[in-house]
């Protein structure tokens, strides 16, 4: 492990890279290409490249499974309680006109709570299976 | 040009395909998929369609090799000989396909304008989207907004897939079914045997202990 010098720095690297791209395709998801589910699986990629580089024991100290398993349901119940608060508000479920004053601007805050949740439960599945997998025998060691 | 693009793409797409069928090393036919992934990327993007290529290039060509590899670490890489001729198997498949095809004869030109997919909403969806959502990006604000109830539905999907994986390689050692008393009953794996001491104990232990072992690293952490 020790002496793969070029993949441990290039890792290094690109991992911040690769999750601050996958936050650019999350949030330029309303003007170009990219949404929550490609934006959850780039940020997973991120986390598994380390998983496969620094081991699945060190990928596992900076983001516990049970931590993934709770993101997994939150992003589902984001995106649910964004139905019930436009409910709330008087409008239908997913309703986002009732959001803010401007029907727009609701329009705009509840695509961006819902790509969130999207991105958040996609990321979370994403990494739950991949320690599901490989934690089945470890990569390290 | 564009054409010439397409036919290439198609051709690279058949010609991994026929690898990925004639290969032995399970290792080499992952990597392959990967490239078929990215292929099939490219075609979607000389289709016009780039929200649907980002997800091939990032879950087919990405995510998935990567698991797949994972699971030939736990299964090897090499490819058992199949027990049975692959005549049968053979004319199924191209009894499917040709039904494919022949049902392809049927649908309307591609991208042709009187196609009733044109006809039905879409056009409510690219004239008013503008005003109704106000971003740029349609694919957006269909799938978030006009279509928000299924990419609920979708995302629901996600999430039970993963517990349903959790389920599956998270239980544990299986129960074992053995032989006491003249029949047989099923023990959990981790009971001891009173008629079955020794090897059969041993093999079992060696197994899944480090199942186990990573079972209890996932519940501390």
């Amino acid at each position: 492990m020790d002496d793969r010098v070029i993949l441990r720095v290039g890792a290094k690297v690109l991992i911040p890279f690769i999750l601050l791209f996958a936050l650019y395709v999350q949030f330029h998801g309303d003007y170009g290409p990219g949404g929550g589910f490609q934006a959850g699986v780039i940020f997973a990629a991120g986390f598994v490249l380390y998983a496969l580089i620094y081991g699945l024991g060190n990928v596992r100290r900076v983001l516990p499974p049970r931590a993934v398993y709770i993101c997994s349901a939150l992003g589902v119940l984001l995106y649910a309680g964004v139905g019930y608060v436009t409910m709330a508000l008087g409008g239908q479920f997913l309703d986002y006109d009732v959001l803010a004053h401007d029907p727009e601007h609701g329009q705009h805050y509840g695509i961006l709570l819902v790509e969130l949740g999207v991105l958040i439960t996609v990321f979370g599945v994403m990494v739950s299976v991949f320690y599901a997998v490989a934690g089945r025998r470890r990569l390290d060691t | 040009m564009i054409e010439f693009v397409d036919v290439a793409l198609l051709i690279l797409l058949g010609i991994t395909a026929f690898s990925i069928i004639r290969q032995q090393n399970l290792f080499a036919a992952v990597m392959m998929m990967g490239i078929y992934s990215l292929l099939s990327a490219g075609l979607f993007v000389v289709m016009d369609a780039v929200d649907v290529a980002f997800t091939e290039a990032a879950v087919g060509a990405g995510i998935s090799t990567i698991l797949m590899l994972g699971t030939l670490a736990l299964v090897g890489h090499n490819e058992h000989q199949p027990q049975h001729r692959p005549i049968l198997p053979l004319f199924v498949v191209v009894l499917t396909g040709a039904i494919l095809v022949y049902g392809t004869l049927d649908i309307p030109p591609f991208g042709d304008a009187s196609n009733p997919a044109h006809h039905h909403v879409a056009p409510h969806y690219l004239e008013e989207s503008e005003h109704e959502i106000g971003i740029p990006n349609v694919v957006t604000s269909i799938l978030a907004s006009y279509r928000g109830y299924d990419t609920l539905g979708e995302t629901t999907v996600i999430f039970v897939a993963l517990v349903g994986v959790l389920l599956l390689l998270s239980l544990g050692p299986r129960p074992r079914r053995i032989f006491s008393n003249g029949r047989w009953i099923t023990v959990a794996a981790d009971d001891e045997d009173p008629s079955e001491k020794g090897a059969g104990d041993a093999r079992v232990d060696g197994v899944q202990a480090p199942d186990e072992v990573e079972l209890l690293r996932d519940t501390d952490g």
